[in-house]
């Protein structure tokens, strides 16, 4: 800590690690936006209700316009853009692709950082435990229908490619 | 930035909690999960000039069971407490309530003493805690106080909390196994904030008849209430339609809701009748 308004923060963000100076009140938000230039985790209401700005916070998810950027001095944070393998998009990013999960994309980085936890902790979820799990997040174009089906093709697919990779052991 | 500008302080325990408090007075407020406390920031409703970070913090973490109680501290994250097998075993209210409880976001980083401090009388683990009849445990310079949950909440975001006081923990009494337990919730939106939520839990002794009532309701006063004469109603009776009623009505009865943009004072105590009686049933139902 350099002074009483100044904090240096360093952050891991996707593997890679960035360091900056900030004043406490600088929200994880604002300093992945502004520090680090991920522009990826969008800002929606900054009181933490829709949910846009979600990301992973030592794997697990947050909103980040309610966690100061100083709380996380340390931390392993994945945001959207550390999600795609290069320069292939994951299986649930492909998903929202396929299954229209986007219309304006606003919401999309956190319904993305959002269903990433859901299906990690429940690879094979129901209908109402997406909705459930995703109940966090607004959607404004009312796009809901399309985001579950993307989010449940994804869990599909998740468990395809693990039988084929049984199958073919 | 959203916020107003605070001085940062990251506490390493309990104990450092209750020196920095005393050291900034009035000013300072304590940051658990900040669900609740950075949208009031940001909003500029709250301007607390110290922010005393206690997510470093590692001696109010546990949740165990001891001589009959569970013991909760205060930094268990609530999606820790919904996923614990002891404390769900111990008092399977907890899971039932915490999934009303914001959503799976908002419980990955809320605490569960950050919700009881913060005291929202609409809020769920407050009216949990009266519903068991919960005592906190309370840190301050010359050490610990225990607290019963009803003597805890003063008025809406008011407690009994000194400004140097911390809450570290707190104990609910181990229900006994043949418990039935309910949780009613009326909002909105699944994880608003209730309209009106009812706790219940009976367990009935071998002739039948309830030995033990326990019943609360969050959003219809100042404070998470319990149904005391809603509880005699039932207490040492069997239940039926006619008692279950009657209960239902002296709950309304002492119930003292206000008017506000989600519903009228009147509509919100005859939410009260219907959802104590759903909850005695349903709590009846899932012995």
């Amino acid at each position: 800590m350099s002074d009483k308004h100044t904090v240096t923060v360093t952050v891991t963000v996707n593997g890679q690690v960035y360091t900056g100076d900030c004043e406490p009140r600088m929200t994880l938000a604002d300093f992945l936006r502004h520090e680090c230039g991920l522009t990826g985790t969008h800002l929606g209401c900054e009181h933490g209700v829709c949910g846009a700005c979600t990301v992973l916070l030592d794997d697990v998810a947050a909103r980040s316009c309610l966690t100061f950027a100083v709380q996380a001095d340390g931390a392993r944070i994945t945001t959207v853009e550390g999600l795609a393998e290069g320069e292939q998009l994951n299986t649930l990013q492909k998903s929202f692709q396929e299954h229209h999960g986007l219309q304006c994309g606003f919401c999309t980085s956190g319904m993305l950082m959002c269903a990433t936890e859901l299906l990690r902790e429940n690879p094979n979820p129901t209908e109402t435990e997406v909705r459930e799990g995703i109940s966090g997040v607004l959607c404004r174009c009312t796009g809901y229908d399309s985001i579950v089906k993307s989010v449940m093709a994804a869990a599909g697919d998740q468990r395809d490619a693990v039988s084929e990779a049984g199958s073919a052991r | 930035m959203k916020p107003p500008p605070f001085e940062y302080r990251s506490a390493h325990d309990s104990t450092e909690t209750v020196e920095l408090l005393t050291e900034y007075g009035d000013d300072a407020k304590i940051l658990a999960g900040g669900q609740s406390l950075v949208p009031l920031m940001n909003f500029r409703m709250a301007r607390p000039s110290v922010l005393i970070d206690i997510n470093q913090t590692q001696d109010m973490t546990g949740i165990r069971e001891d001589d009959g109680h569970l013991v909760i501290g205060a930094m268990a994250r609530q999606r820790v407490l919904e996923r614990d097998p002891t404390a769900g075993v111990a008092v399977p209210l907890l899971p039932a309530a915490l999934a009303h409880t914001g959503h799976t976001t908002n419980r990955n980083r809320g605490t569960f003493g950050g919700s009881l401090a913060h005291a929202d009388p609409a809020a769920e683990l407050p009216a949990l805690l009266v519903a068991m009849g919960g005592e906190l445990t309370v840190k301050g310079p010359s050490g610990t106080r225990i607290v019963p949950a009803e003597d805890f909440f003063l008025a809406p975001l008011t407690t009994t909390l000194a400004y140097n006081e911390i809450l570290v923990s707190a104990r609910l009494p181990r229900l006994p196994s043949g418990t039935g337990t309910a949780v009613e919730e009326l909002a909105r939106r699944h994880g608003d904030f209730a309209i009106v939520s009812v706790m219940a839990a009976v367990h009935l002794d071998s002739n039948g008849r309830a030995d033990l009532v326990r019943l609360a309701a969050g959003g219809v006063d100042s404070t998470p209430i319990r149904l005391h004469e809603a509880e005699s109603v039932l207490s040492g009776g069997t239940l039926d339609e006619t008692s279950i009623d009657a209960a239902a009505t002296a709950a309304a009865d002492a119930s003292h809701p206000v008017d506000d943009v989600h519903g009228t004072a009147s509509y919100r105590r005859d939410m009260v009748r219907v959802l104590v009686a759903r909850a005695i049933r349903s709590a009846i139902a899932n012995r």
